[in-house]
């Protein structure tokens, strides 16, 4: 037994907890372009200092969050109804529909992200579309901007807020809508007063398992973004890859760990205590 | 006028018929209980009472108003759930409070009520409560606590007492005929159990197969079944043929004896036999006597403290009244 | 009624929005024209190309390697992790172990890249090794997997009638010999699921892989985002069809075997 619990315990330890020691060091230290790899070890706080005050930082942390923010409470109003729609319908349909929920989440996300390279394009389906229906003549490219970036996020994580909701609705005891009817509750108020208040866990979990993420997405601002969408996990990889200052993008890994860390807490808690009650 | 009149309602679910032709009335102020085994469709009634089922056919109507139409939200009826349905998320107090908040009531109105209600079923200081952390019989009387605050015009039970232990369930039957007779509301009650529905109803209806076979106080449904699946149904009767007809006679009504009873008043009324099989049941014994006429049972109190009053294989007489047996229509 | 058409057009309007992106991506697979806006008449063209994409198969078949090695080692790590999870309530550092097993499941995929890439490059100046490539990726992506592959063997586990384990003890099996036997057999579908879980998101990462990958080896995500990254490519429109079609045949496979054996 002790086997069984060091094995996984000593892997994360060393592959998932120790690293990011090792990027907090980094973060300390500062930049040294002409050493490999490029950082000099110190105690400095400049890197963190440099977040928190430079205008681009500052604003891509902002616009991170609210990016995220904003994708987040649109999947989940998408979702919501598509969850509810699938646990309502006969038994029959159920599992086919839930497949079809579950299968672009077995494809590549990357490919699903590109998918929308192609519609929402300058002169792309999406537009050839709108002008021969006559809905608009001259539409705008959504392609670039950050339009493209929420609607990403929206479409690809979808699947990851309709599953936990549907779990939560699918439990729903339907005994308990009777009761509320019978007395006197409206459907709307029933759905309000019962059917919500029970499918709050699903709605945080589906929400933080969009939310996070998306926090810190890089590909599809990347892909779907323009020049005009910062969003922090992109800043990160730019720092890194691009201008080869790792203990910047380290400082950046730290404070996205940071401001995750409320979130994550949570997720593991609603976590933990979901198949506590199973 | 009565409170419910049920007119030729029927309610199918694909080919089964779950109600079928159905033609009740139920006076103000009665504890109806609706007996059967299971998918006889009494649950299926009280749910079209309810209104969350509509009737495929005939029209239901109560105090009067015709309820087609009608959602259950909007019924002046209140239903107890077989599983009681408490809203985990809810207080107790919350829950007994959710009907009236419905209505828009005055807090504190609400807060009188619900303390009434609570009080009513002995639950007074439980209100912030979960139902969680409730045992099965405190459950129970929260759902009743939560039907009965609205003061409906008709309480409708499904199964009250069947998630009770056996102990539990005697009590219950007492109380919830005491709060019946003490609010003099109209209580219909789902049940399969025969002695439950005999013990606390005013009338009782026995279901069948989307029908009903037989209406009437316990009493008399048990002493005049005019059925023969009635008869069967409730109580132990031994059905015999007598000519072209069936004869219902309860094992109770016959007199088990050692020596040949006087041949007055008539002699179809007594037979000889020979003790089969005995069970004792503490009270009394069941007794299985073959006779001329087939095996029948014969139910006799044990008087003596041995209880061993007969002995299997033993040759015994059987005599019953005149009018002990109960002719069947079918 | 007017409920049951509302269902259907939310139904309808969601399912829309998730396929329809995918199903142009494979109608524009057998576009004649390079630009993956314009309809130039069907043409299979591109699939040729592919399958003679030589930089394209062999970055596939690395893949390949990278997520049977990682989705195997992971159902190992994950099981046990699992069973830890839901079978042991109390041992030095429980709180601990649970986060750090949950944990990876929503980290940001940047964060943990640089992490990792930081640990490797540490130790290949400390001890020389691991060399970047094909090793540490896999060793990315376990660390990531366990957390998938122990969240579905916990939920079984908690499901579990435990009387079975209790009856295999009474019947003289040993604790080991009663995993093997009726534990493991049974919590073998959530396994195998997790297994496949941890395969496909070994296939899939691009993030991390790229963080840990070092300069030679390039996996076919990672060969997808350069092509991606200067637009659209036909190519990649039959590699997208290939994949759905792969994950869609799995999927309903999986799906056909489970209610075969319920």
């Amino acid at each position: 037994m002790r086997f069984v619990i060091a094995l996984p315990f000593l892997w994360l330890a060393v592959f998932f907890l120790l690293p990011f020691a090792l990027v907090l060091a980094i973060a300390l230290g500062s930049n040294a372009p002409d050493l490999a790899p490029p950082v000099e070890l110190g105690f400095s706080l400049k890197n963190f200092a440099l977040l928190f005050t430079d205008d681009l930082y500052v604003a891509a942390w902002l616009s991170s969050l609210r990016i995220a923010a904003t994708a987040t409470v649109v999947t989940l109003l998408l979702g919501y109804p598509m969850a509810y729609a699938v646990a309502r319908t006969s038994a029959r349909w159920r599992p086919v529909l839930l497949m079809l929920v579950i299968l672009p989440f077995w494809t590549s996300f990357l490919i699903r992200v590109y998918a929308w390279i192609g519609l929402l394009a300058n002169n792309g389906l999406l537009e050839q579309f709108l002008r021969w229906t006559g809905l608009a003549q001259n539409p705008e490219t959504i392609l670039g901007t950050e339009w493209a970036v929420q609607l990403g996020i929206v479409y690809a994580y979808l699947p990851f807020m309709v599953l936990p909701l549907y779990a939560a609705l699918e439990k729903l005891d339907l005994g308990l809508l009777e009761a509320a009817a019978d007395l006197g509750a409206p459907p709307v108020a029933a759905f309000l007063t019962i059917t919500l208040p029970l499918s709050l866990p699903g709605v945080v979990a589906g929400c933080l398992l969009v939310f996070i993420p998306a926090v810190g997405e890089f590909v599809i601002p990347d892909l779907l973004g323009g020049t005009g969408t910062l969003m922090i996990g992109k800043v990160l990889w730019d720092e890194f890859f691009t201008n080869a200052d790792w203990p910047l993008a380290s400082a950046v890994a730290i404070c996205l760990l940071v401001l995750l860390v409320g979130p994550i807490a949570l997720f593991q808690r609603q976590q933990a205590k979901s198949l506590e009650r199973k | 006028m009565p409170i419910v009149q049920i007119e030729g309602a029927s309610k199918r679910f694909g080919p089964v018929t779950a109600v079928d032709k159905v033609d009740l009335t139920i006076e103000r102020g009665e504890l109806f209980a609706l007996l059967g085994g299971s998918g006889c469709g009494k649950t299926t009634l009280l749910r079209l009472l309810a209104g969350f089922e509509t009737p495929d056919g005939g029209r239901i109507l109560i105090d009067g108003q015709d309820m087609a139409g009608v959602p259950p939200h909007r019924r002046p009826v209140n239903m107890m759930f077989q599983s009681y349905a408490l809203f985990p998320h809810m207080s107790v107090a919350d829950n007994v409070a959710y009907g009236l908040r419905r209505e828009g009531l005055p807090k504190g109105a609400i807060a009188e009520r619900v303390a009434a209600a609570l009080a009513q079923v002995k639950l007074a200081d439980h209100g912030s409560r979960r139902p969680s952390q409730l045992s099965g019989g405190q459950r129970q009387r929260v759902a009743l606590a939560r039907a009965l605050v609205k003061r409906p015009k008709l309480l409708l039970l499904d199964e009250p007492l069947a998630a009770l232990d056996r102990k539990l369930r005697e009590g219950t039957r007492f109380e919830l005929v005491r709060l019946q007779e003490e609010l003099g509301l109209t209580f219909v009650m789902v049940t399969h159990d025969q002695e439950e529905a005999m013990s606390m109803s005013t009338r009782l209806a026995v279901m069948d197969l989307g029908r009903i076979k037989q209406v009437g106080p316990p009493h008399e449904v048990y002493e005049r079944p005019r059925s023969r699946f009635v008869a069967d149904f409730i109580g132990i009767a031994n059905i015999l043929p007598d000519g072209n007809r069936w004869l219902a006679l309860r094992p109770e009504k016959i007199a088990l004896g050692v020596a040949e009873p006087p041949s007055a008043p008539l002699p179809a009324h007594r037979i000889a036999g020979e003790i089969v099989d005995i069970a004792y049941e503490g009270d009394r014994s069941l007794y299985r006597v073959a006779t001329e006429r087939g095996v029948l049972l014969v139910s006799a109190a044990n008087v003596a403290r041995d209880g061993r009053s007969f002995q299997r294989n033993q040759r015994v007489w059987l005599a019953w009244a005149a009018d002990a047996a109960q002719v069947l229509d079918e | 009624m007017g409920h049951a058409r509302l269902a259907l057009a939310v139904l309808a309007f969601g399912y829309a929005f998730l396929y329809l992106p995918i199903a142009l991506v494979i109608v524009y697979s057998f576009n004649e024209s390079r630009l993956v806006t314009v309809w130039a008449g069907f043409s299979t063209k591109w699939w040729t190309a592919l399958l003679h994409n030589e930089a394209m198969l062999s970055a596939a078949w690395l893949s390949l390697r990278i997520a049977l090695l990682s989705a195997s080692a992971a159902a190992v790590i994950g099981l046990a992790a699992g069973y830890v999870l839901a079978r042991v309530p109390a041992f030095f550092g429980r709180t601990l172990f649970g986060s750090l097993v949950i944990a990876p499941m929503v980290m940001p995929e940047v964060v943990m890249g640089i992490s990792m890439l930081l640990l490797f490059v540490g130790s290949e100046r400390l001890l020389g090794w691991p060399p970047r490539g094909f090793l540490t990726i896999a060793i990315a992506h376990i660390t990531f997997s366990i957390a998938f592959v122990a969240v579905v063997v916990q939920a079984r586990l908690v499901d579990f009638d435990r009387s079975l384990e209790e009856a295999a003890m009474d019947l003289g099996a040993t604790p080991w010999t009663t995993f093997l036997t009726v534990t493991l057999p049974l919590i073998a579908p959530a396994v195998g699921s997790g297994w496949l879980l941890a395969f496909t998101l070994s296939l899939d990462d691009l993030i991390l892989t790229q963080f840990v990958s070092g300069a030679q080896s390039q996996t076919l995500p990672m060969l997808v985002y350069s092509s991606v990254r200067l637009g659209v490519d036909p190519q990649i429109n039959v590699l997208a069809t290939v994949i759905v079609a792969l994950a869609a045949s799995a999927l309903i496979l999986s799906g056909w075997l489970t209610r075969r054996r319920a």
